[in-house]
Parts: structure tokens; C-alpha cells; sequence
């Protein structure tokens, strides 16, 4: 793994302008000023409640949506306003794969069609042909080579997703944007994927970004985790930093909120009240402090830097993250109602 | 812990009543060999093919299973709400002691919301989009409570979205559901189907489409109302995790059939099926080495119109071939998990030909070994 970022992104900004008719009436500040690298080879896994951006983000590194202020630098280039042309030659370094296994597909095409389609529009001729090329690439996959002239509806929630997949590793690409594969299938299927995914990332050495609401599925696939809230990461670390020595109150909530099956009955947990703010209007300072529990005066009026802790690879934006050590389960949340925090410790 | 075993229904009634000991006599929902069949163009579905389970007062059973295993079929014919000209529901339903299949419309529309609810995934279709969430709630009410004045109603709904944690609940009342956020929509949904204090509430996939933080605020406010107002609960979902928060008893289902049934420390501690096994080695977990591979179920789930023969899992099964080929061939029945009067496995119940030595020792090597059930 060289330490030359794949991909590096400052200050990733997307707002929406909102109208009613014509006049503009507000912004949603849907991703807001983002930084993080990702390097060669490695997962990077993007977690955060729905509506926290991380489906903007993903469209943005791919050039799907233009970017509203920031940078994103692949391979060395800056792309952030890069164009259909300047983007060519790199567009087969860098693939997404949609959450819908549905509806990202075409129903009027085969799959030998879908798959084949990254290779032509880049006139790419494979040396063995294109349908080779098509056929190996549905083995990769652990699809039949020979189900090449079946339509989508013919297959599986889960072997649609594998389809997807395949056109995604067409191009040999570098890097890819992985948006919530995972989450509309059986977590018996779920469990193929992610295990197929898992592969081919080490034996084709491929970078992800890789979105996901689910947590666990993500420490089981990402080296790097980044928790987003309300448009802003909160905290960016190592997966076992994130999951086992999380400094930052949402990181804290979040992973106490999963029911593990490997745990019966309530347990001991944090629990967060009230909704995610509208990013139309987030609170100022700190974008958590309407629902966290250990807020002060501080965390109204001063917005909390992503900085690192103790010279690691963990970063947190809190004014007052974690100890070092202390353990989700240990350390109370108690449920003083002083600043309007709202939380509360359900006993076991 | 005999107050977690649960008596078996539908079972030959063979077993001596142990005193202290709970039995399906005061159970409140009772299900015999359910079976509904549907008549399309491809073929007969048999979504639920002779299922059997009860559910006490105060006590919730979780039901698992993939999509298509027959989850929502079988709450929909608990609570009357199939399309009886496309629909053969065979067996016996009784709720509260009165017979559901075979009841008239208006009958079960009785029963329905006033002593059987409902909350679904999606609130959108249970909130009607053009009047106030207030409205409908007070409506819920007024329905089963023909004596009560609009301001009465109005009182009581106004009470629900307070008890179900609405902030504001007096100015809530007046808005319309796309007002509301998707967690607030399911509390609405939620006070909805408790206004009339069903004693049967049914919840299915209540929180899948919900983020894991407003999951776990809607599965403690289930757990809190039932504590008040001690209702039986079935909460169908996919999600292990959920069951093992919150289920007494699980209920798992394949192809339309029950394939194993217990209390949720067995089903989740010490599962018998093969099935089940594969749904648990395929969560992954919070705990545990992050960097061992998943044990996924190979294949995918069976059409309902063309169920495998036999052991309906037996192409997916790693053990097919161990039961000398009558996997193919004979349906296990769901039968008691222990091994002939051995003690412990008290209304723990497997569908498999493997013999419990054979279980034990399966499981033993190679599920628990990669990691699951710790
Ligand atoms: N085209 C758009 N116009 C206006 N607002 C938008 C647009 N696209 C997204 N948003 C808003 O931006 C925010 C972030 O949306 P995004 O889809 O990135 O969330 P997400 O993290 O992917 O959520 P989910 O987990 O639900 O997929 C949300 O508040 C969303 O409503
Ligand atoms: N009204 C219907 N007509 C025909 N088939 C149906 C109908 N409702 C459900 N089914 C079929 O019955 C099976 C079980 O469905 P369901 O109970 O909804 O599954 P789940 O376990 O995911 O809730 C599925 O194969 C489904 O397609
Ligand atoms: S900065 Fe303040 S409000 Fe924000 S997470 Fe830290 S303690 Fe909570
Ligand atoms: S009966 Fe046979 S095929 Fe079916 S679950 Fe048991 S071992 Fe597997
Ligand atoms: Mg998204
Ligand atoms: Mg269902």
C-alpha cells in the first residue's frame, strides 16, 4: 500500500438550492465541507442515520453531481470539475455500484449487454473478445458464463446485485464507489456479497469507498470507517479505533443503538431521542449538540475541528470526545435533561 | 427458566401438564395448522403451508425468516385481511378465544382494531395522506367507541401521540403525515393501532426501514406499552439482532413451513436447524473477528409455487445428503429438538431428519466454530 492517496477530498461541499417557484428559499446543506484520503487498495467505509449525505458524497466522487465548493484530487489529477472528456481516461479507474439492484439495471438489455456495456462505450477491445471478457467477468462473480443472454428479471435480488458488480469491474478500475450494495438483500445473500466482495477487493486490489447504514457489515468489509452527521464527519479512524475505542458521543450512540444478536434481551444502551435536525437549518456549533448529552455552552458557539487524538490515525470533532479506553458499554450517558440533552441509560 | 418455555400447539397433546408450567390454554392468539393457498396464473402459491404456533398476554413472538418465507401471509390471515375470492385459508385461528377463519367480514372487522392491530413497514400505507394523522387516529377510535363525543376522541388520540412520544402532541394532531418524520410517522402508526388497547398487536418488519437509532427508541416503546398494557405481540422481522432484543419466543419459517420453534434462548443459543444456522452465521456482528469470512446459506430461497420436494431447504443444505436421501423425499415434521426423553429441549421444536446426536455435533464443528452463537 503506497502512502500517496488514490483519492483525496478537501472541503467537499454540496448544497442544494431549495424554490419554491422561482424564487430560491434556502439550502440544503446536504455535504459540507468533507475531508479524507483514501489510498491504493484500501476500503474506506462511509456510515451515518439516512439523510447525513453519504449518497451525496458518493455521486460527487464520481462526477455524478457537481461539487458546490472543495476538491477532489484521483490518482495525482484534480477531477472536481472535470468534464465527460478530461474525465475519460480516468473513468475506468473509478466505478460506482448502486444500492437498487432493481432498478440500476436495464430490463430491455441481457446481461451480456450490461456487462459489456462499460467496454464499448470506452472502445475497449478485449484480447479474447468481448464476450470472453463477459463471461469471465460473470465467473469473477459467481454467476453462470452461460446465463450471458438472460434478461435481469430472470435472476435474483442478490444475483442481480453480482450483475452490477460485474459491469462495475469491467474496466479493471482502481477504485470503487460502493453505495449501500448490500442493504435491500436477505442477510443470507447480503453475506454472499459482502463475502464476494471481500475477494475480489484483496485479489484484485481495488479501493472502496463503501456506503452503508449498517455497521457491522461494514466492520466487515472497511480498514478505514468515516461516521457522518448532518453533512460533516464527526469521526474518521481505523476500523478497530472506530469500534473499539470510539471518541465521539454519535460514534458512541450509533454502535450502542445495533441489536447484536450475539446479545439477548435490552442491555445496557445509549439511547438517542428526537430526529436528525433538517440540514436546512443545522444547529450551530457543533451539528449533534441538539441530541447529545454531554453538550455545553461551548459546542452552541464553536464548531468542533476533525482533529487527530494522540498523533493516531483517529480523528474526532468534539470538543469533549471520549477517554481513550473507555469502553461504549462502561461509561454512563446519564440522562440529565440539563441543556436539553436528551438521552438516556436503559438498565440492563 | 420454565417461564420461557413456551407449550407447543398443535401438537399431539401428549405431554403430562406440568403445575407451575405455561400451556397454550391461556394463550390469547392460538394458530393451527394454517395453511393459505393463492391461485394466480403461474400455479397455486402455497405461501403458509400448516403452520401452528400461540401467544400469551404480555409475551412477544418473533417470527424470521427470508423474504417469501409466507412472514406477512400469515399476520394477514390472522387478521382477516385477505382477498377471500383469491384466497383458500384452511386451519384454525383463534384470537381471544373466537374463531377467525370462516368469520364473516363484518365480524372480523369487529375484532380488527379493537382487539387485533396492526403496524406495517411502511406508515404511508396505513396513514391516509389527506387527513390529519389526529383525525384518523380519533376516526380509529370513534369506530369501536360509537358513545364517545368528537371531543372525547379527540382527547384520547391527542393522549396516544403523547404516550407514544410525539412532542407537542395538541399541535401534531392537526398536521398531515408527510408533516412527520419517518420515525414520527411510525409512532403515529403505532398510536393508531393502540387506541382501542388491542390485546394482539401485530408488528410487521416495524423498523426495517428505519435508521438503527429511531429502531431502537420504536422497539423500546413497544416493549414499554406492552409492559401497560400487556399485550400479546408478534413482531415479524428479518433481523436477528431485533428478535434476540426483544422476542420471549422465535418462530422460524422456510418455503411457507415452520422449520423450528423455542424460546429465544434456544432458538438463538442453541439452534437446531440447519436453516436457522445459516441465518445466524450470515449476520455479521459487532463482536468477534471482523476479519473471518460470513458462512452465507448457498442459493437462494424457493418459489412458493414449486417448493423443492421433501425438505423444502434441501438444496441449500450442506447436510442434505446425511439423512440417507430422505431429505428429497419425506417433509420432516416439527417435532421436539432433544433426543428421546432427554430433559432441557422443554417445547424446543425442529424440522430435520438429523438425529439431535447429529445436530450437536454439526453444529458444534462448524457453526459455533467460526464464531456464532457466543
Ligand atoms: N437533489 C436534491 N435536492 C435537494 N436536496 C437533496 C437532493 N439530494 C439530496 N438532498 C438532501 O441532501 C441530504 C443528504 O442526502 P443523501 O441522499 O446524500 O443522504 P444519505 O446519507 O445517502 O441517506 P440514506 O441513508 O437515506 O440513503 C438529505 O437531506 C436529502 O434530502
Ligand atoms: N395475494 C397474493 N397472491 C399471490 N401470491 C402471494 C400473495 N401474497 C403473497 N404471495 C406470495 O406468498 C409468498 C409469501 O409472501 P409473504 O408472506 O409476503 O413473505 P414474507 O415472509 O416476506 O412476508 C411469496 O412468494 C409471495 O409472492
Ligand atoms: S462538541 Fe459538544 S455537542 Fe458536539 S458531540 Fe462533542 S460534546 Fe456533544
Ligand atoms: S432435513 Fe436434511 S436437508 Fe432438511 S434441513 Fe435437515 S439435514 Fe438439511
Ligand atoms: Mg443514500
Ligand atoms: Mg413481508
Amino acid at each position: 500500500m503506497s502512502d500517496q492517496p488514490l483519492l483525496r477530498v478537501r472541503g467537499l461541499t454540496k448544497h442544494f438550492p431549495v424554490r419554491q417557484g422561482l424564487r430560491a428559499t434556502g439550502l440544503v446543506q446536504a455535504v459540507d465541507g468533507l475531508d479524507f484520503d483514501v489510498r491504493p487498495g484500501e476500503t474506506l467505509g462511509l456510515v451515518g442515520e439516512s439523510g447525513c449525505g453519504k449518497t451525496t458524497t458518493g455521486r460527487m466522487l464520481v462526477r455524478l453531481l457537481e461539487p458546490t465548493a472543495g476538491s477532489i484530487e484521483f490518482a495525482g489529477r484534480d477531477i472536481t470539475h472535470a468534464g465527460r472528456r478530461e474525465l475519460r481516461p480516468l473513468r475506468q479507474d473509478l466505478q460506482i455500484i448502486f444500492q437498487d439492484p432493481y432498478a440500476s439495471l436495464n430490463p430491455r438489455h441481457t446481461v451480456g449487454r450490461i456487462v459489456a456495456m462499460p467496454l464499448q462505450v470506452n472502445g475497449i477491445k478485449p484480447p479474447g473478445g468481448i464476450k470472453a471478457r463477459v463471461q469471465e467477468l460473470l465467473e469473477l462473480v459467481g454467476l453462470n458464463p452461460e446465463h450471458y443472454n438472460r434478461y435481469p428479471h430472470e435472476f435474483s435480488g442478490g444475483q442481480r446485485q453480482r450483475i452490477g458488480i460485474a459491469r462495475a469491474l469491467a474496466l479493471r478500475p482502481k477504485l470503487i464507489v460502493a453505495d449501500e450494495p448490500v442493504s435491500a438483500l436477505d442477510v443470507s445473500i447480503q453475506a454472499q456479497v459482502v463475502n464476494l466482495l471481500r475477494d475480489l477487493q484483496r485479489d484484485l486490489g481495488l479501493a472502496f469507498v463503501f456506503i452503508a447504514h449498517d455497521l457491522a457489515v461494514v466492520r466487515h468489509f472497511c480498514q478505514r470507517v468515516a461516521v457522518m452527521y448532518l453533512g460533516r464527519i464527526v469521526e474518521i479512524g481505523d476500523r478497530a479505533d472506530i469500534y473499539e475505542r470510539p471518541q465521539h458521543p454519535y460514534t458512541r450512540a450509533l454502535l450502542s443503538a445495533i441489536p447484536d444478536v450475539t446479545r439477548l434481551g435490552p442491555g445496557g444502551r445509549i439511547r438517542l431521542t428526537g430526529d436528525v435536525p433538517t440540514p436546512l437549518d443545522p444547529p450551530s456549533g457543533c451539528r449533534f449538540r441538539t441530541r447529545c448529552w454531554k453538550a455545553q455552552d461551548i459546542c452552541a458557539t464553536q464548531e468542533p475541528a476533525l482533529v487527530p487524538r494522540d498523533g493516531g490515525n483517529q480523528a474526532t470533532a468534539c470538543h469533549f470526545p471520549e477517554a481513550v479506553g473507555a469502553s461504549p458499554e462502561a461509561e454512563g450517558a446519564p440522562g440529565g435533561d440539563a441543556a436539553g440533552a436528551i438521552v438516556e441509560e436503559v438498565s440492563p | 427458566m420454565d417461564s420461557s418455555d413456551p407449550a407447543p400447539s398443535g401438537e399431539p397433546d401428549d405431554r403430562p401438564t406440568v403445575p407451575g408450567q405455561r400451556s397454550d390454554q391461556g394463550a390469547y392468539l392460538r394458530v393451527t395448522d394454517l395453511r393459505v393457498r393463492f391461485d394466480t396464473e403461474d400455479g397455486v402459491v402455497r405461501a403458509v403451508d400448516g403452520v401452528s404456533f400461540a401467544v400469551e398476554r404480555g409475551r412477544t413472538l418473533g417470527i424470521v425468516g427470508e423474504s417469501g418465507s409466507g412472514k406477512s401471509v400469515t399476520s394477514l390471515a390472522i387478521l382477516g385481511l385477505h382477498d377471500a375470492k383469491r384466497t383458500t385459508i384452511t386451519g384454525e385461528i383463534s384470537v381471544g378465544g373466537r374463531q377467525v377463519v370462516g368469520l364473516g367480514d363484518e365480524e372480523v372487522r369487529r375484532l380488527r382494531g379493537r382487539d387485533m392491530a396492526m403496524i406495517f413497514q411502511d406508515p404511508l400505507s396505513a396513514l391516509h395522506p389527506y387527513y390529519t394523522v389526529g383525525r384518523q387516529i380519533a376516526e380509529a377510535y370513534r369506530v369501536h367507541h360509537p358513545e364517545v363525543s368528537r371531543r372525547e376522541a379527540r382527547q384520547r388520540a391527542v393522549d396516544m401521540l403523547d404516550r407514544v412520544g410525539i412532542p407537542q402532541p395538541v399541535r401534531r394532531f392537526d398536521q398531515y403525515p408527510h408533516e412527520f418524520s419517518g420515525g414520527m410517522r411510525q409512532r403515529a402508526m403505532i398510536a393508531m393501532a393502540l387506541v382501542n388497547d388491542p390485546a394482539l398487536l401485530i408488528a410487521d418488519e416495524p423498523t426495517t426501514a428505519l435508521d438503527v437509532t429511531v429502531q431502537a427508541q420504536i422497539l423500546d416503546l413497544l416493549a414499554d406499552l406492552q409492559a401497560e398494557f400487556h399485550s400479546a405481540i408478534i413482531l415479524i422481522t428479518h433481523d436477528l439482532g431485533v428478535v434476540g432484543q426483544v422476542a420471549d419466543e422465535v418462530l422460524v419459517m422456510y418455503g411457507g413451513r415452520a422449520v423450528e420453534r423455542g424460546s429465544v434462548e434456544q432458538v438463538l443459543r442453541s439452534p437446531q436447524h440447519p436453516y436457522t444456522w445459516g441465518l445466524l452465521s450470515s449476520v455479521p456482528s459487532l463482536h468477534g473477528d471482523a476479519d473471518a469470512d460470513l458462512l452465507p446459506i448457498r442459493g437462494n430461497p424457493p418459489s412458493l409455487i414449486n417448493l423443492p420436494s421433501g425438505c423444502a431447504f434441501h438444496p441449500r443444505c450442506r447436510y442434505a445428503e446425511r439423512p440417507g436421501g430422505r431429505a428429497r423425499t419425506e417433509v420432516p415434521e416439527l417435532r421436539p429438538a432433544g433426543a428421546a426423553g432427554e430433559a432441557g429441549t422443554n417445547g424446543h421444536l425442529v424440522a430435520c431428519h438429523l438425529t439431535a446426536e447429529e445436530r450437536t455435533t454439526l453444529y458444534a464443528e462448524d457453526i459455533a466454530s467460526v464464531g456464532v452463537a457466543r
